[in-house]
């Protein structure tokens, strides 16, 4: 009897603690998704009212039909943002390996190590509209920093922002500025200070050079940190771009930095189209939820709680 | 064992040269606000003059306040950033006690689906939020009628004076601060440094007569500080750069924070670089003294619960 009078009670006392949280949580995400999730199956355009239009917004978001040349997507411009928002996740492993490539120097723990360290993060706290504005200066075409750096070295740089070709590289080089020397090089930092010192004597006394035992020790010992990396990473990528985007590019030139995250955007507050931009919303939500549980299978186990 | 060479200035070279690259878009930056009117524009074509300055025009620190409404976006941003990190460090710490202290049947599965939320993208929710600030002055306006919850106020008589938006929904303090102070990885953060505190402390403490709350913010709370003070720093740096909420929920330019209101100082004086970098450097200054002030605790945050694990 008594146990369960205990048990009652810490329930209650939890549900006081909780209580701040839940409401917010219920209120503010839980509700939210699930609304959306009602909502992706609307047209809604804000002064009508919603309109059921069952399964149609996801098949004009990811449906084909047959043109004169084969078949077509029914939304082109969704499967082009997709592919950018790819492209500029190509940074993601480049910059992993920098974010190493750091750690492993500052590892050697040389004189300063502290100060490089302080230096290096530096600039991934600052991330934010602010540098936005300082990068989109700095890639100005006839008074950038960059430009200006290239022509002493006789190069005539491009229209970084306003060009196809050159908008996402742009970006890519902007994002590995602000995140090489970031959390990734901080956790890649603790993680090289876990591997045991002995394998890596053991290594050395059976004459592995430098490079070998990188790949036969450091390696495999900080592989859970690259799998948490690169989950996240991946997590992060799929919907980010909006910031930097609607900064310094408008999605432009040609829709060449326009990332998922955008898309939505200009269909829910531009376009009014509050339905489809659910519906987007909902699909990228399932690929980070696809992506997250492929890396969870092959990592074996999610580091985040355990 | 043979002699090994000492190569350590040889990777000197390496972090010099990555360090200085680091550094010189933040020369750069800081040149160009010092510079006079139009002399960013100049076409100099040497390196040099773009990271030593020409001039030191420190006016223009103090015409963005002018200018634009800066000072308004300020208080905003301080004020939202402030409240939010405070209801967000309260709620996490109070669920994250929850979670860690007190065993109760459908913890692990709630504390999962909490987990779970962190995968959700801001595109998802952001839509039915929007959408609920948009309809909540018209539903409490039902509800409870004798409040004004539709218009917008100003705070003196005159329309020039500074408005402080509505109570609730768009255009609103409310919508500015209150959906963002619930957050899943602040309650996994502090659930985190709680695990670490020996639960002899509150054993003790139960069987002198502590309730639970006493033993929270007696002995829980004052033993987690560096974990709060974690939270604190990370909750405060994301809302201070949040974008693309406020951008979404304020209308007025009395609401706008920090990020949103320099849209229109682009709008207005889109090539006037030094005052553009001016008025963005300003904007990092509490992001520096913050960081400056609580290195310490980012490494602690990043690290809990990749590496621990």
């Amino acid at each position: 009897m008594k146990s369960t009078f205990r048990e009652r009670r810490n329930r209650r006392i939890a549900l006081c603690f909780l209580l701040p949280n839940l409401i917010g949580f219920l209120a503010f995400t839980l509700w939210p998704v699930i609304a959306a999730l009602g909502l992706s199956f609307t047209s809604w355009d804000l002064l009508t009212p919603p309109r059921w239009v069952g399964v149609d917004n996801f098949r004009q978001l990811l449906g084909f039909h047959r043109d004169v040349g084969g078949w077509v997507a029914n939304d082109p411009l969704f499967w082009q943002y997709l592919r950018n928002t790819f492209f500029l996740m190509l940074g993601l492993p480049i910059n992993m390996a920098g974010s190493l490539w750091l750690a492993l120097l500052l590892n050697r723990k040389l004189r300063g190590t502290y100060l490089y360290r302080l230096v290096f993060f530096f600039p991934s706290i600052l991330s934010g509209v602010a540098i936005f504005y300082l990068w989109r200066w700095i890639y100005n075409t006839d008074y950038g920093l960059l430009n200006t750096l290239l022509a002493t070295l006789g190069i005539d740089g491009p229209n970084w922002l306003g060009s196809t070709r050159w908008a996402k590289p742009a970006l890519m080089l902007m994002g590995t500025w602000m995140s090489v020397g970031g959390t990734s090089m901080i956790l890649y930092l603790a993680a090289l200070q876990n591997v045991p010192k002995e394998l890596h004597e053991a290594a050395h006394v059976d004459g592995a050079n430098a490079w070998q035992r990188f790949w036969i020790v450091t390696w495999p010992s900080i592989m859970p940190v690259t799998f948490f990396i690169f989950t996240m990473g991946l997590i992060h990528g799929l919907q980010s771009g909006f910031d930097s985007a609607f900064i310094m590019t408008g999605g432009g030139p040609n829709g060449a930095t326009t990332t998922i995250g955008f898309y939505i955007y200009q269909k829910a507050y531009l376009r009014f189209e509050m339905g489809y931009a659910s519906a987007v919303a909902w699909v990228l939500f399932l690929l980070i939820l696809a992506f997250t549980l492929l890396n969870w299978r092959r990592g074996g186990r999610n580091p985040m709680t355990t | 064992m043979r002699k090994r060479t000492n190569w350590d200035g040889l990777f000197h070279l390496p972090l010099l040269l990555i360090g200085g690259t680091m550094l010189l878009p933040l020369v750069f930056m800081m040149v160009t606000a010092l510079s006079a009117p139009g002399e960013a524009m100049k076409a100099t074509a040497s390196l040099t003059e773009m990271i030593v300055p020409r001039s030191w025009r420190w006016e223009n620190f103090a015409e963005v306040w002018d200018i634009i409404p800066f000072g308004r976006y300020y208080v905003n941003s301080l004020l939202v950033a402030a409240a939010v990190t405070i209801g967000q460090t309260f709620t996490s710490a109070c669920a994250a006690y929850a979670f860690s202290r007190l065993q109760w049947k459908g913890r692990d599965l709630l504390f999962t689906a909490y987990m779970a939320t962190m995968m959700v993208p801001f595109a998802v929710t952001m839509i039915p939020n929007f959408v609920a600030m948009k309809m909540l002055p018209e539903i409490l306006q039902q509800l409870v009628p004798w409040v004004d919850w539709m218009s917008l106020r100003v705070l003196g008589r005159s329309s020039d004076d500074p408005g402080v938006g509505r109570l609730v929904g768009l255009d609103s303090y409310f919508a500015l601060i209150v959906p963002l102070m619930f957050s899943a990885y602040g309650t996994f953060l502090l659930r985190q440094f709680f695990i670490g505190i020996p639960r002899e402390l509150d054993e003790a403490a139960e069987i002198d007569g502590c309730s639970h709350w006493m033993i929270f913010t007696r002995i829980i709370l004052p033993l987690s500080l560096p974990g709060l003070a974690t939270l604190a720093i990370f909750t405060f740096l994301g809302v201070w750069g949040n974008f693309l909420w406020p951008l979404v929920v304020t209308n007025q330019s009395e609401l706008n924070t920090l990020p949103v209101g320099l849209l229109s100082f682009q709008g207005q004086y889109g090539t006037e670089w030094a005052l553009m970098m001016a008025a963005a450097l300003l904007m990092l200054v509490p992001v520096v003294v913050i960081f400056l002030c609580g290195q310490r605790f980012f490494v602690s945050g990043l690290t809990t619960g990749a590496v621990k694990g």
